[in-house]
């Protein structure tokens, strides 16, 4: 019961942020960069699953949210517009009809990118350390590359005329889920059985934990997320770019991870706002921006190494201690 | 979860499996590690395992833990077959260990450290986990309630919030053995227990070993080269010596026994 009135609290609450925002905040340019924030703080907080939690290191996030990406706006470009407009005609609000539609096609993104994940990690997992990392790229790069040259998909042209569904309720929602799913999973033996893994593979096999099911695990639900944030990426801009995730966009998401602390949900949650909002701060240096936007993060690195929360997580100050699953810290 | 509450009870009456080595051998290479050895543990037993370093005595905790597989030669444990099987399904049939230099989740609360060991009985999916579902949090209290137990027993409640490696290396020995003792084994490898402990931590050790075989109705197989720990804990003991059983007996008679002497005890010990 309790449950159920926190989520329709929280429900009520994004759609009166929906509401407010334009009058609060009307400069699109902040509203969509308050959106990208969102979407990259799903990004980290989900490779932190297996970078920071598990301890791989996957540089193929891209990959991940491209498949989720591009599944997502084919649905609801070529498969889902009747039920939009079934939806319509029965009389629903268009904002709820987008949404119902926009939903399952984030919900079907992120299978898809959640199968990918699988289907790479299943036999990639057994490696460790630089060779798995060297095997996500190259996942990354294949997807890349085979989207670029998919004509039905636009091919390197991109896709264009993906609807632009993507409202501000629906990043901060996937925001809300993404990362009270990640806290859940931290202070559950679940979790634990990933921290286990990061620390020493052999003792936690010898625990009784099944390390590679375990590493799946983390895998599969990271790429699920991933995709669903490719998801509402593409129905922000309403044009998807293979461009738009390269190597480079996978290696700013795990500079996401590592910045915020390895393993620290809510270190990833402030280095993704932080590393999103930098460059557009930065925006009056103009040409220096870049520059001082590496410098800063070279002087991070080197003065906090362990990232600005280490394992630590925030926790809320209005939070209740509960009696037993305690461990609110979860790394330690 | 009936289990886990069940089993930290220490039912001692309970049976325990028989643990067989049957002609175990396993060559690297050129080398051949542990050749033909034949070697069981009964249900309550406490046997050690001793021998010069090199003998090949981890070697035997690793095959029988699943991380080597042996080269011919069958492990079984009651009427199951451990060859082949991957470490964790081995645990889960009951047989926990801990490593000669200790494998702690260095960074992880002592509290975490033994609640990972408990994380096989927990009957919740992942799925209870990340919806934070009634069933995983009853797991949740299950496991948490364990691992302070256990903590408990071997006398490290205090610094259950306390990272493991900051411990001092006598009590990360014990909670290894804490750690070992949440997985619900039936068999107890110990793999050098005392390594590193001053003479009082060894004494208390000893007692412990007894203690919890004793309440948690566990065989105990013990690696150690304190003789002073073997000869007084242990009612069997094998003696290998490059990875060839040389003798088997009680303690008395290994202490008598010319080529133990020779390979390993030295003229003064006897």
């Amino acid at each position: 019961m309790r449950r159920v009135l926190t989520i329709a609290g929280t429900l009520l609450a994004l759609v009166c942020l929906e509401l407010l925002l334009p009058r609060v905040l009307p400069n699109t340019y902040y509203q969509r960069i308050l959106m990208l924030c969102g979407i990259n703080v799903i990004l980290a907080v989900s490779l932190n699953l297996v970078n920071g939690l598990t301890g791989q290191f996957s540089i193929g996030h891209a990959g991940f949210m491209a498949v989720g990406g591009y599944s997502a706006a084919i649905l609801s470009m070529r498969v889902l517009p009747p039920l939009a407009a079934a939806l319509a005609a029965a009389g629903l609000p268009e904002p709820i009809a987008e949404g119902i539609v926009l939903l399952l096609a984030l919900l079907a993104g992120g299978t898809l990118a959640a199968v990918a994940g699988w289907a790479v990690g299943l036999p990639s997992l057994r490696l460790r350390g630089d060779y798995l990392a060297i095997v996500t790229l190259g996942f990354g790069e294949i997807i890349r590359v085979v989207i670029t040259n998919i004509d039905a998909v636009g091919g390197a042209r991109g896709l264009s005329g993906v609807p632009r569904y993507t409202t501000f309720f629906w990043v901060v929602l996937w925001v809300v889920i993404v990362v009270t799913l990640s806290y859940n999973l931290l202070k559950s033996s679940h979790g634990r059985a990933m921290l286990a893994v990061r620390e020493d593979e052999v003792a936690a096999e010898a625990l009784g934990i099944d390390t590679t099911r375990t590493k799946v695990i983390a895998f599969v639900l990271s790429a699920f997320f991933a995709g669903v944030a490719g998801g509402l990426f593409a129905h922000f801009d309403a044009y998807l770019n293979p461009s738009s995730f390269t190597f480079l966009r996978s290696i700013e998401i795990v500079t996401m991870v590592v910045l915020g602390g390895m393993g620290s949900v809510s270190g990833a949650i402030l280095a993704a706002i932080f590393l999103t909002g930098l460059p557009e701060l930065l925006r009056p240096v103009k040409e220096y921006r870049l520059v001082i936007y590496a410098f800063l993060l070279i002087v991070l690195m080197i003065t906090r190494p362990q990232g600005i929360l280490g394992t630590r997580e925030l926790t809320m100050p209005w939070a209740k201690k509960k009696p037993l699953p305690g461990g609110a810290g979860g790394a330690g | 979860m009936t289990r886990i509450e069940g089993s930290v009870r220490g039912d001692s009456g309970r049976d325990s499996p028989r643990l067989t080595l049957e002609h175990v051998s396993i060559v690297f290479g050129g080398l051949t590690a542990v050749s033909d050895l034949v070697l069981d543990v009964g249900p309550g037993e406490l046997v050690g395992l001793i021998g010069p370093n090199g003998a090949g005595k981890t070697t035997v905790f690793n095959l029988i833990t699943g991380v080597y597989s042996p080269t011919s030669g069958t492990i079984r444990f009651g009427d199951k077959v451990l060859n082949g099987l991957k470490p964790h399904r081995i645990c889960h049939a009951g047989i926990a260990r801990t490593f000669q230099n200790t494998r702690l989740f260095a960074g992880l609360t002592c509290l975490d450290n033994v609640r990972i060991a408990a994380h096989q009985h927990a009957t919740g999916s992942l799925a209870d986990a990340i919806f934070a579902t009634g069933r995983g949090a009853a797991d949740e209290h299950a496991i948490e309630e364990k691992a302070r137990r256990l903590l408990a027993t071997l006398d490290l409640s205090d610094v259950a919030e306390t990272r493991a490696a900051d411990l001092p290396y006598g009590r990360q020995r014990r909670l290894e053995i804490a750690r070992a003792l949440a997985a619900d084994p039936k068999l107890l490898l110990l793999d050098e227990p005392a390594a590193g402990m001053n003479p009082q931590e060894t004494e208390a050790l000893m007692h412990l070993i007894e203690r919890v075989r004793r309440d948690f109705g566990l065989s105990v197989l013990l690696i150690e080269h304190d003789m002073k720990v073997v000869m007084t804990i242990c009612e069997r003991i094998a003696v290998l010596d490059y990875g060839v059983k040389i003798c088997e007996g009680s303690p008395e008679a290994v202490r008598k026994d010319p080529a133990t002497i020779r390979a390993y005890l030295g003229e003064d010990v006897a």
